[in-house]
């Protein structure tokens, strides 16, 4: 008989400590550069304790200077070194976006191949606790759409913990999306991280009747949902897209081809998402394997509204998925 | 404004004569690259350097082989400076595939990074926060080379250049900066554009060693730059090295210079490094005026090679066109 695997609860905040542990235990290279991440612990937490650790010449404070320490991040991972660059959210990255897209994702091409930029930019993103408008944006979509970036999103705890070892194997600019609203829930996850792989998108739930699409605080919402529609007999296949850019198409379209019907989930505006792209693949290659129209449960266009009940009704629900999909599938 | 204090000549007769081949071939080679413009065989954006040699020649003479060196999109004459082929960077200005760049970059990115040139950044300041990074890595990495970035006044306008300032100094990175001071962010003159004129006072409000050297005299900007190079070296610490200089050319190929007085630029044109540094030459006895006509010879041939082989060059197949996006070796 196998070993029964060692299972432990953690919240995904400590999980994606334990990943950032892990990542400068295991290479001298790296080093973690942000605004707080030192003395003050990291403004989620995330990072408390790793000053002491690990020194400050690896967990560096930064000034409140995004375009400078992006910048300076990119400089040193074309200098050999692993920088990990925590921008505190991203709602601040548009500061640093000329940085990010201008140099990070053109010095590969622009330089005929000569030059690589194995840089890591972690990011907080979405709504956090009635933040408002100006610390509530999911803005996913905006380096998607940039060639030469990869774009990762942890959506469970298993990737909040896995994605960033992997990320630092990338030899290209990796931006890796966390989600503030997530910091204190709890999972059970296998105590020991597996390797993460961060090629592809995964099934996290097998159904036949319908794909659900999603990533971020979509996953476990829309988990919430699927084992909601299993007491009324539905049985949807749930999918984390986790890499945003470049997109996994195979594991999606292969899913739509199974169940015929498909529904994308994302807490990002709608208008020229990814969750838009995802669709626009679906009817491209899969449209006569469709059943009814890809439906999408998107952000309301609105700036985050700072009320808890206006900011609940800004994103979708795990009823706003149950209802949909009822609807779709004509049931109830 | 700071000049040359030493009396001795900090290089021989060799290197001296080294320092006018460069300025001549740089000057030439962006004359040249200009009527192929004319001739639609260079297109995009084309910016000269004419009038600004003796600082690029000054500067890079100062730096080791190993030190890294970051320019903006007004960059042959660094890349020529630097020791880069005038062939490969003829052929990447028209575009083809045995450019330095593969032809993907143009006259605004240049890179060969076997010279530890790193371009050829057309985004006014972008490349400074960069500069810092590379510096912190030789600093993490505990290599003695250090990072010489040149940019415009006009950079020092951007949010980047104070951002980039604040780290330098409080990281004490070995980063020399070298701002290239000539009168004209595009075309907008400095006092319409700096409240603080005295570019010199921009380091130096964050605690940077600064100094400020007459960018149209070779011999000044050498002695100036061999001090600051010694100093970030030695001290592990950034310097701010300001050199007034001016363009004697357009901003770019499509500027109609409706900002400036003819006569201005024809003052300027009396301090032209060339003429200055040659004259300094002839002084000393070094040259004669039939050697500087065989050296002009020897470029001209060479131009017409770089010229030669950019013609030869083949354009990269178009089904190539998604190469170099993300790495052969990525995840």
């Amino acid at each position: 008989m196998e070993n029964p695997v060692m299972k432990t609860t953690l919240t995904y905040r400590e999980a994606l400590k334990q990943g950032l542990r892990e990542a400068l235990q295991n290479d001298q290279d790296v080093f973690l550069m942000g605004e707080d991440v030192g003395r003050y612990g990291g403004a989620f937490a995330v990072s408390k304790g790793l000053l002491q650790e690990f020194g400050e010449e690896r967990i560096m404070d930064v000034p409140l200077s995004e375009a400078g320490f992006v910048g300076a991040g990119i400089g040193a991972a074309i200098a050999g070194m692993k920088p990990i660059v925590e921008v505190m959210t991203v709602n601040f990255s548009l500061l640093a976006m000329d940085q990010i897209v201008n140099n990070a994702a053109t010095l590969q091409h622009m330089s005929g191949g000569q030059l690589h930029v194995p840089l890591v930019i972690r990011m907080g993103n979405g709504i956090g606790r009635q933040l408002g408008a100006q610390h509530s944006h999911s803005w996913e979509s905006f380096y998607a759409h940039i060639p030469g970036l990869i774009v990762l999103s942890a959506g469970t705890h298993e990737d909040a913990r896995g994605m960033l070892r992997l990320a630092l194997q990338s030899p290209d600019p990796v931006v890796l999306f966390e989600y503030t609203s997530m910091l204190n829930l709890e999972k059970e996850i296998d105590i020991e991280s597996p390797i993460v792989d961060i090629s592809k998108a995964k099934v996290l739930r097998k159904g036949k009747d319908i794909t659900v699409i999603t990533y971020g605080t979509g996953v476990y919402k829309s988990l919430e949902a699927a084992a909601e529609l299993a007491t009324v007999g539905i049985d949807a296949e749930v999918i984390d897209l986790r890499i945003l850019r470049p997109l996994d198409d195979f594991t999606y379209l292969a899913s739509v081809a199974k169940t015929h019907h498909v529904i994308i989930v994302e807490d990002a505006w709608r208008s020229v998402s990814v969750s838009s792209e995802v669709s626009s693949r679906i009817m491209e290659k899969k449209f006569y394997d469709l059943d009814a129209p890809v439906q999408r449960l998107c952000g309301v266009e609105v700036p985050m509204p700072y009320p808890a009940h206006l900011e609940e009704a800004a994103v979708p629900q795990k009823q706003d998925i149950v209802n949909a999909i009822k609807k779709m599938l004509r049931h109830g | 404004m700071l000049q040359s204090v030493t009396t001795t000549v900090p290089f021989d007769l060799k290197q001296g004569l080294l320092f006018l081949y460069q300025m001549q071939l740089i000057r030439r080679f962006e004359e040249k690259a200009a009527e192929q413009y004319t001739k639609t065989k260079i297109r995009g954006f084309l910016h000269l350097y004419i009038g600004e040699e003796a600082v690029a020649v000054g500067v890079i003479k100062a730096l080791n082989e190993d030190d890294n060196v970051l320019a903006t999109y007004r960059e042959h004459g660094h890349a020529l400076a630097r020791g880069m082929d005038a062939d490969v960077i003829m052929a990447e200005m028209y575009g083809k595939q045995e450019g330095c760049s593969r032809g993907r970059g143009g006259s605004m990115h240049l890179f060969d990074v076997a010279k530890n040139f790193f371009g050829g950044n057309a985004i006014v300041c972008g490349h400074l926060p960069v500069a810092v990074g590379m510096g912190l890595a030789s600093k993490k990495q505990k290599k003695t080379n250090i990072t010489c970035c040149f940019f415009g006044e006009g950079a020092a306008a951007e949010g980047e250049f104070h951002e980039a300032m604040n780290l330098a100094a409080l990281w004490k990175v070995p980063v020399l900066f070298v701002c290239e001071n000539n009168l004209y962010a595009m075309g907008t003159a400095l006092k319409y554009t700096h409240a603080m004129t005295d570019m010199v006072k921009k380091g130096a409000a964050y605690g940077i060693e600064s100094a400020e050297v007459d960018g149209m005299d070779l011999n000044a900007v050498m002695d100036a730059a061999n001090r600051a190079v010694q100093k970030v070296r030695s001290e592990g610490k950034p310097f701010f090295l300001v050199c007034n200089t001016y363009r004697f050319k357009a901003h770019s190929m499509f500027d109609a210079e409706l900002y400036r007085d003819k006569k201005e630029v024809e003052e300027w044109k009396k301090r032209d490094p060339i003429p200055q540094f040659q004259q300094f030459l002839l002084q000393k006895e070094w040259i004669t005026e039939a050697e500087i006509e065989l050296m002009k010879q020897k470029i001209e041939h060479k131009i017409q090679l770089a010229v030669d082989f950019a013609e030869a060059g083949t354009w990269e197949p178009t089904d190539q066109l998604t190469k170099f996006v993300y790495s052969d070796t990525g995840i």
